[in-house]
């Protein structure tokens, strides 16, 4: 089918343009294979940006389109820097990321050092254990909310068989101070596995001789540890960190459904206020404006990170 | 610190090789629970589903497919007693709760939707990404690296704050709640992952069997037609499939961009109510149904998942 596309292109051009397109020019063929993907990135991503950038400067509002749209200049960013809600929710997402990040981090580099031990059956395992980050977070995220029913659900019952609180006071997504950590659990629980995985890389990347020098050297198990393990599996953890640290700081569809942003806007992560704003009081301009705050926020932050990121490759 | 023996020169220990099974098979069990439960609920009748405490054991039943897939009106007992005998299973399920079936629910087109949708994109990004990783990979394209941050850098907008414009753009264009629509954002979504992991596959085959076709009197189209395709199947095949995952699991732009028609499994299944609430083994039983898929496609990956993660940064 290629070979068609690119003959019949070849047909239409003049003599010699097309003796280079069906011969060997280079140059045209990568264009030709390349264009297609960045005329649809373009179309589809960076136009709507600039559309989203316009718009952060007025007052539209998509719910009436008739209205004259007004040049309001900064005032919007003005706002939302001034915005106390805006603010909590930058907090909410802050608190978020850290402890998803953070556990994850823990629980996944352990899990992955457990791992690298290769015990009978352990690639049987480590399957079991990468499912949860394959199925829809949406999905998975609304079921979690029956799990976490205080009565009936599996994870309130869990929980008071454990520690012996009655299972009627395990409100995890109505109590104010237990939501927070009821959308860090179902994202850790999710999202462990991914960073286990790239962690076993890393530990699996560490050549034996390493080892075998620092056994000659008679290195303590504890010194190997923290001067040879730790050190060179670093990169493959900040990788680990870096992609999880962009999708929580996106973070909506686990969260919409498991507690909409509630108790109140306890869990009110900046995605969910994105979209209150822009699709339920449809201002429009104002969200513009908030959303392009965060995509130079998410887009800085990882620059900066990659750059040290880099840094600590080239030790 | 016995454990840490694992990386000494001798391979771990018995001992230590035994707790470290011990605690990764405990902690694979406990993550795998809510999805036994999710498979469990979807057989429960919706009286077992709400129990308390919650059932463990309890007898299988079909209610919750039925109610998944039909809707159902209340009659009198006297009205069902006038009709004839039941003419299926789920009739039958039915009938027990004072019900008969009015007709097919929305599931099953919801669930077509994201077929099409998740196919028809998948499609797109792989053509599109095998085109372009080939471009970047044997050509000297000018400002390469720059092109490739560019195409990655897309995927790291938030969802919604691209769904603010694309909702705008879209309602312009009479693409709103469109199949045609989802498919053109997913496969924009998904050809940044596509060219990057595809770049990567393409990378390693060498470039000597290109050239010795080429030699054979092949143009640069044939060579890449039949010397680098077959050879680039596997990868194609795994990006495929990732592709394939995340436009089935995506519902950010489902929610916000689609309301009927067009509309995905995603945003459906939470919306699957019963009488006074959720009706949860309905809603297990579209999810189960919805998963299933997805826990093939995993333990056909498992090999490549790494990479696929990690946009072809970690190959292993």
């Amino acid at each position: 089918m290629l070979n068609r596309t690119a003959d019949s292109v070849a047909r239409a051009t003049p003599e010699p343009l097309a003796r280079k397109v069906r011969g060997i020019s280079d140059k045209g063929l990568a264009w030709l294979f390349i264009s297609p993907t960045i005329l649809l990135l373009l179309a589809i991503n960076i136009f709507p940006l600039f559309w989203a950038i316009y718009l952060s400067f007025t007052n539209y509002r998509a719910n009436r389109p008739n209205e004259v749209v007004r040049n309001v200049g900064l005032a919007n960013y003005k706002r939302i820097l001034g915005d106390q809600d805006i603010w909590i929710a930058m907090q909410t997402t802050a608190h978020f990321v850290f402890w998803t990040i953070l556990l994850q981090t823990l629980i996944g580099f352990t899990l992955a050092w457990l791992i690298d031990r290769k015990f009978r059956g352990h690639a049987f395992w480590t399957t079991i254990i990468l499912v949860p980050m394959m199925l829809s977070p949406a999905v998975v995220g609304n079921f979690w909310r029956f799990l976490y029913e205080p009565q009936i659900g599996l994870f309130a019952y869990a929980v008071s068989f454990v520690t012996g609180i009655p299972a009627t006071q395990i409100g995890m997504l109505s109590n104010v101070s237990l939501a927070p950590w009821s959308i860090v659990i179902v994202d850790t629980w999710m999202w462990t596995p991914y960073v286990m995985l790239i962690c076993l890389a890393g530990l699996r990347s560490i050549p034996e001789y390493i080892y075998e020098a620092a056994e000659v050297d008679r290195a303590s198990n504890w010194r190997q540890f923290w001067s040879i393990t730790l050190p060179m599996a670093l990169p493959f953890i900040m990788l680990a960190v870096l992609f999880r640290g962009i999708e929580n700081f996106k973070m909506f569809d686990m969260v919409n459904l498991l507690t909409g942003g509630g108790p109140g806007s306890t869990t009110e992560v900046a995605s969910i206020t994105l979209k209150r704003q822009a699709f339920e009081s449809w201002r429009t301009g104002y969200s513009s404006a908030f959303a392009i705050i965060l995509f130079v926020a998410v887009f800085g932050l990882a620059n900066i990170y990659v750059k040290a990121l880099n840094k600590v490759k080239q030790r | 610190m016995s454990l840490t023996s694992a990386h000494s020169v001798v391979a771990p220990s018995a001992t230590s090789k035994r707790v470290a099974g011990t605690i990764i098979v405990l902690y694979a069990l406990i993550s795998i629970v809510p999805l036994l439960w999710i498979f469990a609920t979807s057989f429960k009748t919706p009286p077992d589903s709400i129990a308390y405490p919650p059932k463990i054991l309890f007898q299988p039943s079909v209610e919750g497919y039925c109610n998944l897939f039909s809707t159902r009106t209340r009659q009198t007992p006297e009205y069902i007693n006038s009709l004839g005998p039941a003419t299926g299973l789920c009739e039958e399920t039915v009938r027990k709760r004072n019900m008969v079936i009015a007709g097919p629910s929305n599931f099953m087109p919801r669930f077509i939707n994201s077929l099409i949708i998740a196919f028809g994109s998948t499609f797109c990004a792989v053509f599109l990404g095998t085109m372009s990783a080939y471009g970047f990979s044997r050509f000297k394209v000018p400002l390469a690296d720059d092109l490739l941050f560019f195409i990655l850098s897309t995927r790291m907008m938030p969802p919604i704050a691209v769904a603010i414009p694309i909702y705008l753009m879209y309602r312009e264009l009479g693409l709103s709640d469109t199949a045609l629509g989802m498919i053109l954002l997913y496969t924009a979504v998904n050809v940044s992952l596509a060219v990057w992991l595809l770049k990567g596959f393409i990378d390693e085959i060498p470039r000597e069997y290109e050239e010795a076709a080429m030699i054979d009197g092949y143009t640069r189209l044939q060579a890449f037609w039949r010397t680098v395709l077959p050879q680039a199947t596997t990868g194609i095949a795994a990006t495929a499939i990732f592709c394939l995952i995340f436009a089935w699991n995506e519902y950010a732009f489902a929610a916000l961009l689609t309301s009927g028609t067009a509309q995905t499994a995603p945003p459906f299944i939470p919306t699957i109510i019963g009488e006074g609430g959720q009706d949860w083994p309905a809603v297990a039983a579209g999810t189960t149904i919805f998963l299933v898929p997805i826990l093939v496609f995993t333990i056909l990956l498992r090999k490549q998942l790494l990479r696929g993660i990690t946009f072809g940064a970690v190959r292993k």
